[in-house]
């Protein structure tokens, strides 16, 4: 009986070893770790066939999550050493955890990183600036689209200040057609990254402004943070009813079966309105709150990929890497996901209308990126997941202005020294 | 000599009961250390430990569960997702159960037609997955375009509508009462089966005895099926306490609108996986962990010490 059951384990050992050996791969191959499980066929029938043009030796396989479960799905395979090759990296700090456990190589030494400006590296680097440990790949811009034929029916204009564009909404919610303004509350980011994140950056003056959060010359409780928390408590009454039941999912669909007039938006919103919606679609960036004259826009570098350091074919994955810098890979992925511009400094060219005026924002405006990802986010309570609740309860009416602030800053200070 | 030993196993040489026992027993003594002891005993031990950036982890004692119960940023979230939790038990006690007793109770009586059909169609939402729950759920309460709105319009009750599943006051209640509806068809059967064992002689002496079916309920049936009841209520207990995937289906890790959903299961995840820009935090997320484990055993004992004892079973 004891032969048998050595036998037995002999047996399984060769099976485990098997398909150990399946999973391991043969050189020559890579796997691409990623969130992006919405654009799986684009990079199947046009980002690896194009790469493979180059290197059709070498096979990608691009093996997505869900965006909910990315991060602590990622974090797993990397511990248990099943990650793929390839690992597409979310921004600041989530990345840089990972950097420091010495699970992502330094990208450096990378033919083609000259191509990207320092502002456009800095969500993958080390605080000092020094190392970097993924290839941007695209940054998304917020704004507001819009419903041209709603616009044309009731005569209205894109506003360029928010007295112009809460005259907009007044005049759509006298009109009854649409409903004036597309967010909701229940998933809580679309407040703080739509809202909050959008809206902000022309009271924070953009870089200036974060940066001095960081520094600590500026606080949450300022005038100008209390502010642009006034200007979103002042959209409740143009939301849908019941926006505080509804869903990033049913923004998407009021917005694009035509019944909302303004979507607050982000440019990844605009390849699912391109397959749904059958209107014509413009884009206005924040408008400005009155007595400012410079314009900030949220252009938030999202997203990029770095080297899993426990691959075995790290000498493909940087070949990969290398593509990614030219100016023929951001060509196809600005134009297969419009709505996700490329950070090199090589101006690419983006067909889709919609996506080539939220690009052009960035000749008119100034660029940001949201102030509650770098550093200010590495503690508890983290003031990114603090601003989701905040700016939803603002909304909701049920937190003030001048509290919410108070609440984000209170949170900070438990934890945040800044440097003197 | 303890009696229940069979005279054939007690004339058994030492070795061969040894051996007979290690056969019976052994396999599932190692299935049930290796998935679920080992399991438990390693995330206790992972929770006397801290990591730092560099992923390296050191021994801290307790203070762990100190930070999770004494600092006022960990605290107030845990209390709140157990008094979140507590709700959510108590509807469940208080309509769930309820609600699958009278069921089979109808279900029991004799000469109800389609019984079957019922059963099934009662027991149905139970198999269904919590995400496709969610989702129904989510459109049919949906302000915007749900049937919810329409229907109460259709009976003269337009006014009663409300955007319940994103309103603080309402949130947690609707979310319960959601996971009520799927899952009523478990104490539905439990409790049915319990009815069924009653012997027909009991029942047919009542009625001679001129009781009606009413009062046959009450007076004898509920009485003869009371440990199938209160064994429903710790699988209630239980489950509520390790409830997530609903809440997080329907709201995610977040758990708004201000974490009035936030139950202890969503409080374990945001804290062992992170969210969006929060890291996780594996350390930490083992103590709530471990503090879930030990509520949920302290109302077991609290069952098992002050209500088990007491419950008389009766043999047919």
């Amino acid at each position: 009986m004891r032969r048998t059951i050595k036998a037995a384990l002999g047996a399984e050992a060769a099976a485990l070893a098997l398909l150990a050996g399946l999973a391991s791969a043969q050189a020559g191959s890579l796997k691409i770790e990623s969130w992006r499980n919405d654009d799986a066929d684009i990079w199947n029938s046009k980002i690896i066939p194009a790469f493979n043009k180059h290197y059709p030796d070498i096979k990608i396989e691009f093996a997505p999550s869900a965006p909910k479960e990315y991060n602590a799905a990622l974090n797993a395979r990397l511990d248990g050493g099943t990650a793929g090759d390839l690992i597409t990296c979310r921004p600041f700090d989530a990345s840089l955890a990972l950097y420091q456990k010495h699970q992502l190589d330094a990208v450096d030494g990378i033919k083609g990183m000259e191509n990207f400006s320092d502002v456009a590296k800095a969500a993958w680097q080390t605080d000092d600036g020094k190392t970097t440990f993924c290839v941007p790949i695209a940054s998304v811009i917020a704004g507001f689209i819009y419903n041209k034929e709603a616009f044309a029916k009731l005569g209205v204009t894109e506003p360029k200040t928010l007295d112009e564009f809460h005259a907009v909404l007044e005049k759509f919610k006298k009109d009854g057609t649409y409903v004036p303004l597309v967010m909701g509350t229940a998933d809580q980011w679309e407040a703080a990254t739509m809202g909050f994140q959008n809206v902000g950056p022309d009271y924070w003056k953009g870089e200036v402004g974060r940066a001095n959060l960081i520094s600590g010359k500026e606080k949450l409780t300022d005038p100008q943070y209390v502010a642009a928390f006034k200007e979103i408590a002042a959209w409740a009454p143009y939301l849908g009813s019941g926006f505080q039941a509804q869903t990033y999912a049913d923004s998407q669909n009021l917005f694009s079966l035509g019944k909302g007039a303004i979507y607050a938006a982000g440019s990844w919103d605009i390849s699912t309105f391109r397959g749904q919606a059958k209107f014509a679609m413009g884009a206005f960036p924040p408008p400005q709150p009155a007595g400012t004259t410079d314009c900030y826009i949220s252009d938030h570098t999202d997203i990029a990929m770095g080297i899993n350091a426990a691959s075995k074919n790290k000498e493909d994955a940087k070949k990969f890497l290398e593509w990614l810098t030219t100016p023929e890979f951001a060509t196809i992925y600005a134009n297969a996901l419009p709505g996700f511009f490329p950070l090199g400094k090589t101006p690419v060219k983006v067909e889709d209308d919609v996506a080539a005026t939220m690009v052009g924002w960035r000749q008119s405006c100034k660029s940001t990126i949201r102030n509650s990802y770098q550093i200010l986010s590495r503690g508890t309570p983290n003031l990114e997941n603090e601003l989701w609740n905040v700016s939803a309860q603002v909304v909701n009416g049920k937190l003030t202005p001048e509290a919410a602030g108070k609440q984000l800053q209170d949170g900070l200070d438990k934890w945040y020294k800044p440097a003197k | 000599m303890p009696e229940s030993l069979s005279p054939v196993t007690a004339q058994m040489p030492r070795a061969k009961l040894a051996g007979l026992l290690l056969f019976f027993l052994g396999p599932a003594v190692v299935i049930y250390s290796l998935f679920s002891i080992y399991p438990l005993v390693a995330t206790m031990a992972l929770s006397t430990y801290t990591s730092d950036p560099s992923g390296a982890r050191s021994f801290v004692g307790l203070a762990n569960f100190q930070t999770l119960l004494g600092d006022a940023l960990w605290s107030k979230p845990f209390w709140n997702a157990l008094g979140n939790n507590l709700i959510f038990f108590t509807v469940h006690m208080c309509v769930q159960n309820p609600v699958g007793i009278a069921l089979a109770g109808l279900l029991s009586l004799p000469r109800v037609r389609l019984k079957g059909f019922y059963r099934t169609v009662m027991f149905l939402p139970t198999m269904l997955s919590v995400v496709i729950v969610g989702f129904s759920w989510n459109l049919i309460l949906s302000p915007l375009w749900g049937v919810a709105s329409g229907a109460l319009k259709a009976v003269g009750l337009g006014s009663l509508f409300a955007p319940w599943l994103g309103l603080e006051s309402s949130a947690l209640v609707t979310l319960s009462l959601i996971s009520v509806w799927q899952f009523v068809g478990i104490p539905m059967m439990l409790i049915y089966a319990a009815l069924l064992n009653i012997p027909e002689e009991l029942i047919d002496a009542a009625r001679v005895d001129g009781l009606g079916q009413l009062r046959i309920f009450f007076h004898i049936k509920l009485p003869l099926v009371l440990p199938t009841i209160s064994l429903v209520s710790v699988l209630t207990f239980v489950a509520n306490f390790n409830a997530f995937d609903l809440i997080y289906s329907v709201k995610g890790a977040l758990a708004g609108p201000n974490f009035a959903t936030d139950i202890l299961g969503t409080f374990f995840y945001r804290t062992f996986f992170g969210n969006q820009l929060q890291l996780g935090n594996p350390t930490m997320g083992a103590a709530v962990a471990t503090v879930m484990f030990f509520i949920i055993l302290l109302g077991l004992c609290l069952y098992l010490f002050l209500v088990q004892r007491r419950i008389r079973r009766y043999a047919f």
